[in-house]
């Protein structure tokens, strides 16, 4: 450190009368910050209880919403598009992720640069664009195949779940990695030594080793695909709708109580999911805090 | 690093060696095709696409072309979205700043046992849907709740805050508040206290402290944080469209008019292009700015 640091005129004691004022502001700061994070969700919750058709005019608690909100077709037809998408999203992105960053480990610099360059172009590059660019992919791709081999692509739940699966795809290489390079080596050199085969190695050591952070990927995978809005939206197709592009057209024609509630059991499943993926990573990393600012980092990459 | 997972075996060297580079390449084969097929094919058709011109009826007709760009760069009504999303993630990287910075100091410094709890609860809404947690100011900013005791209290009826840059402002802060204080809260959390206790001996106050230890310390955290909300900022859709009524126009409002709407591929690819330069021109900068002193590296994120 080379910066001087400027002797203050007075004496020690003197100088901390502001201490107790800069520590109350900064509890209170704090406190204030935690409650302006909170409060969006606890509104939504809150509201989903409402006994008023105008989401927003509090008149009382009921339960109502909750039974008619599964009674519509619409929200039934959103919600088995949503699992139709974030299930085979979440399977196809951990396979292809976790291959991918077991494959990265036996290759080149040079191949290796090349994934972390499109790993971070895909970040880099906002999720609108990627959206924007993806639809211009698909008709211009669906344009030319279709009458020259007679197919008949379409946009639909098929083309959502090809265009979540490259963002999740680079999550969880990312997160595979990461493990990978966190692993113990000496165990892997010690089951060669004793003579086994790289695919009793792969299957005994270096699965077991990885099994959280993959379980976690596809966790996340899911929840991400889940909940996402904006690519969703414009490679989707008509009757491929899902929660969050169902909530989106609620929220522009006005909120209404039904929206909340589907709103809230969907923040609910996902912290539940997440819950257990936190924790499938939490386990196993030694630095909890830094754990869950990594994985933090990691989910960046998804807004 | 080296090949860990190949047989260390020498008898069937050549065999084996044929067989990993085969397995090599079926395991990066599915990643590989996907990062080929849905992002460099999608970003280089709309490279191509932005030397065009628009087909008659919408879409893309071949030419070679800069007519897009300079369309883009010389009337000021068409950069109006890039410059409004500009001052709009300059602003609201700065209020993530403001707010986050304290935060993160007391995290760090003050929290004790409760440090873990604290950043777990930060990462916790950051978790659940971004929707959801956008709308829900559209109730607590409309007229029957915050926003009619802010019109009383100011004894104007008519104010308003959603439809307002002011909305989509505090959308943008709220979203991504948590991307700041990661990385300063690393920073601040590896810091050196006895830095600062030095200063208090040699006479500092506090504001001499923290401007003159803490906060050269945190630059890197600091310079991290802006540049992780910065980016999803300046591409944001949903928050000026839900908040904003769609009324303060950012760059993701202009490329979907352009895309949707309006059906002008060409001048949508121009934009969107120019929007990935401007972030690759502000990674690189950041890169650099990193790479400038070693001992900084490892606060990278990026």
């Amino acid at each position: 450190m080379s910066h001087g640091v400027s002797a203050g005129a007075g004496a020690k004691q003197g100088i901390d009368r502001w201490g107790p004022l800069v520590e109350g502001w900064l509890r209170a700061h704090t406190a204030i910050v935690y409650a302006f994070l909170y409060l969006p969700i606890a509104v939504v919750v809150i509201y989903s209880f409402n006994d008023n058709r105008l989401a927003t005019i509090w008149t009382g608690f009921t339960l109502k919403w909750y039974p008619a909100v599964f009674d519509d077709p619409v929200v039934k037809a959103a919600l088995g598009n949503s699992f139709l998408v974030a299930i085979p999203t979440a399977i196809l992105a951990t396979t292809f992720g976790t291959m991918g960053a077991l494959g990265l480990q036996r290759v080149g610099k040079r191949t290796k640069m090349l994934f972390d360059g499109l790993t971070y172009i895909s970040i880099i590059v906002p999720e609108i664009v990627i959206a924007l660019s993806t639809l211009v992919l698909f008709s211009q791709a669906f344009a030319w195949l279709n009458p020259t081999f007679g197919l008949k692509f379409n946009l639909g739940v098929q083309t959502i779940i090809a265009a979540h699966m490259l963002f999740n795809i680079s999550f969880v290489l990312l997160l595979v990695r990461a493990r990978l390079d966190g692993m113990d080596r000496t165990l892997v050199e010690a089951s060669y030594d004793l003579f086994a085969s790289p695919w009793r190695t792969f299957r005994q050591i270096t699965f077991p080793q990885l099994t959280p952070a993959i379980l976690a990927g596809f966790l996340l995978s899911f929840t991400f695909s889940f909940d996402d809005y904006v690519i969703t939206s414009f490679v989707s197709g008509p009757g491929s709708s899902t929660l969050p592009l169902f909530i989106f057209g609620q929220v522009k024609k006005g909120v209404t109580p039904e929206t909340n509630a589907v709103a809230t059991m969907m923040l609910f499943f996902t912290l539940a999911m997440l819950g257990v993926g936190q924790f499938l990573l939490g386990r196993n990393s030694k630095k909890e805090a830094g754990g869950v600012g990594g994985m933090a980092a990691m989910i960046a990459e998804q807004r | 690093m080296t090949k860990a997972t190949s047989t260390p075996d020498t008898a069937s060297a050549g065999g084996s060696r044929a067989k990993s580079a085969l397995l090599t390449t079926a395991l990066i084969f599915p990643s590989g095709l996907w990062y080929l097929a849905l992002l460099v094919a999608p970003l280089a058709i709309i490279t191509v696409f932005s030397f065009g011109v628009r087909a008659p009826n919408g879409g893309y007709q071949p030419a070679f072309t800069f007519d897009n760009y300079l369309h883009l760069l010389t009337q000021p009504e068409r950069m109006a979205p890039f410059f409004t999303s500009l001052y709009m993630a300059i602003g609201g990287t700065l209020g993530c700043l403001f707010v986050g910075l304290p935060l993160a100091y007391f995290i760090a410094t003050r929290a004790g046992k409760r440090k873990s709890t604290l950043i777990l609860m930060l990462v916790i809404p950051f978790w659940t849907s971004f929707l959801i947690r956008t709308y829900s100011w559209l109730i607590i900013l409309g007229k029957d709740n915050l926003g009619g005791v802010i019109a009383n209290l100011i004894g104007q009826p008519d104010f308003r805050i959603l439809g307002t840059p002011w909305a989509v402002l505090l959308g943008l802060v709220y979203g991504y508040l948590p991307l700041m204080v990661f990385p300063m809260y690393v920073t601040l959390e590896r810091m050196d206290r006895s830095l600062v206790e030095a200063s208090k001996d040699l006479g500092a106050g506090r504001w001499a402290t923290f401007r003159q230890v803490t906060l050269p310390i945190t630059l890197p955290g600091l310079v991290t944080g802006s540049i992780l909300v910065f980016i999803p900022m300046m591409g944001e859709y949903v928050i000026p469209q839900i908040l904003g009524y769609g009324r303060t126009f950012l760059m993701g409002n202009a490329l979907v008019d352009a895309f949707i709407q309006t059906r002008n591929w060409p001048f949508g690819s121009a934009m969107a292009v120019l929007l990935i330069v401007v972030m690759l021109f502000t990674v690189s900068l950041y890169v650099w700015f990193v790479n400038r002193g070693r001992t900084v590296r490892e606060v990278s994120v990026l």
